[in-house]
């Protein structure tokens, strides 16, 4: 039972991984094009990563 | 001042950083590992002892982090496991069971004795306070869960005095900045209020403003302010060797999202539950399949509060407390010096990080409450005429690029 729970913790990050990934990737892009709408871009990216973050961890304290 | 206000910076912020590693000053688990390397050595065959003792060192370990992150009815600085000593105080349990019983947690000698009141014996299992005999016999279920009867609870617990000190301290700051306003428009802030005043300006002008809308956010601000400084001082109290774990617990979560739940349902506009029950613009058979799904997200909103900050919480100080136990764990691989100083670079690494998530999770929680709140009270109505009719709306004008 302990390794598919690990497995699947490890599933979970990946996922969050790239889910963070792209929005930093993308934020930044953004960030280069239009230095002006920094701020803006900032706290768009850290409520999707918070959004994010909250469905990696209810999977994480659901499947532990 | 000889030194500059970069370098007091600096320094403050490793203080903090190193802070939590007093909270794991434990002597018994190094004396334990140095009696089974000693046995080790005299016996031959005292390899097999030594292997045992490390996995039980692990399982303490464990034990000692699952202990952290749970709720007790008595501080707990430190412990000598051996000498049976623990260095700390007790705290009021208050019960109601056939009457109110109060007495101090001290009776239960830190889980190892009965407490007798009244003629009633209580005793502690697993942090839980259960109805017990004079012999403190416990039954259990087949899933060894205890099925004694549980008292109401109205304890003044380790959390409980937290949020109480949390609340004065918030509660004096506050009334001082007010204070500081009264005297008129113009006057400066002085003293603690010039840390404060910022902070306000920030929640206001950053959170409340843009997302509820300039009409509406004034209303907000008193439960928004409360709730970010609220949680932002529990947060950073975790931070500090007292082994408070406040914002780490479910319950004071699902308290916190439970408000903005509560609020944003009652300050909703007619609007909010039109699109949520029979939204404008959508075919009828899709209306039927779209209402109880949005139903469901009312609840998955607060849902997804509630689990964000208990779940960063608790990891950090997972975390955090994982990584001062590399002293125990990885002694005989890195030498003593060796785990000590892996352990102190890393715990310092993270708990810097730990200083960042508690704002952030503070000011995400402010955040998304707001934007949950503007998201119901807001009118639509510029978007009205979109959906009138049979929902098709001509194109505007685009230029073909």
């Amino acid at each position: 039972m302990e390794i598919p729970n690990l497995v699947g913790a490890g599933l979970i990050v990946i996922g969050a991984g790239l889910g963070l990934g792209k929005i930093g990737g993308s934020a930044m892009d953004a960030i280069a094009r239009q230095p002006e709408a920094a701020g803006k871009i900032q706290t768009a990216m850290i409520i999707i990563g918070a959004l994010l973050e909250g469905l990696a961890f209810g999977a994480l304290i659901l499947g532990a | 001042m000889v030194f500059s206000g970069q370098l007091i910076k600096n320094t403050i912020t490793a203080l903090f950083a190193v802070i939590p590693l007093i909270s794991f000053a434990n002597a018994s688990q190094d004396t334990l590992h140095g009696h089974a390397r000693a046995e080790a050595t005299q016996n031959p065959h005292g390899k097999h002892h030594e292997v045992a003792n490390t996995v039980s060192n692990k399982q303490k370990i464990n034990n000692y982090i699952g202990h952290h992150l749970h709720d007790s009815y008595e501080f707990v600085f430190f412990s000598d496991e051996e000498a049976h000593k623990h260095y700390g105080f007790a705290l009021p349990v208050i019960l109601f069971d056939n009457g109110l019983k109060v007495f101090s947690s001290a009776k239960f000698n830190h889980g190892e004795s009965i407490a007798e009141v009244d003629g009633n014996y209580y005793i502690l299992h697993h942090s839980k306070i259960y109805k017990t005999d004079a012999q403190g016999t416990i039954t259990y279920n087949e899933h060894e869960h205890a099925t004694n009867e549980k008292p109401l609870d109205f304890s003044i617990t380790k959390n409980v005095m937290s949020l109480i000190i949390t609340s004065i301290v918030i509660f004096l700051l506050f009334t001082g900045l007010a204070k500081g306003f009264k005297k008129g428009p113009n006057t400066l802030p002085t003293g603690f209020n010039r840390v404060l005043e910022p902070l306000v300006l920030y929640v206001r002008d950053e959170i409340a403003r843009p997302n509820i809308g300039e009409a509406k956010y004034k209303k907000f601000m008193p439960f928004l302010l409360t709730v970010f400084f609220l949680i932002w001082l529990l947060n950073l109290i975790g931070l500090t060797p007292l082994g408070i774990n406040v914002t780490g617990n479910i319950a004071i979560t699902l308290c916190l999202a439970v408000f903005t739940f509560i609020i944003t349902q009652f300050s909703a506009s007619k609007d909010y539950w039109k699109h949520i029950f029979w939204m404008p613009g959508v075919p009828v058979p899709m209306k039927i399949v779209l209402a109880p799904i949005e139903v469901l997200g009312m609840f998955t909103k607060p849902f997804s509060l509630m689990i964000r900050l208990f779940a960063n919480i608790t990891a950090g100080h997972t975390v955090v407390m994982g990584l001062i136990a590399i002293v125990f764990l990885m002694k005989e691989q890195l030498t003593l010096g060796g785990s000590i100083g892996t352990s102190v670079a890393l715990t310092l690494f993270i708990s810097v990080i730990e200083l960042l998530v508690a704002f952030l999770q503070a000011f995400i929680f402010t955040m998304l409450s707001s934007l949950f709140i503007g998201m119901a009270v807001q009118d639509h109505e510029h978007d009205h005429e979109h959906h009138h009719g049979d929902g098709y709306v001509k194109d505007p004008e685009v230029p073909v690029i």
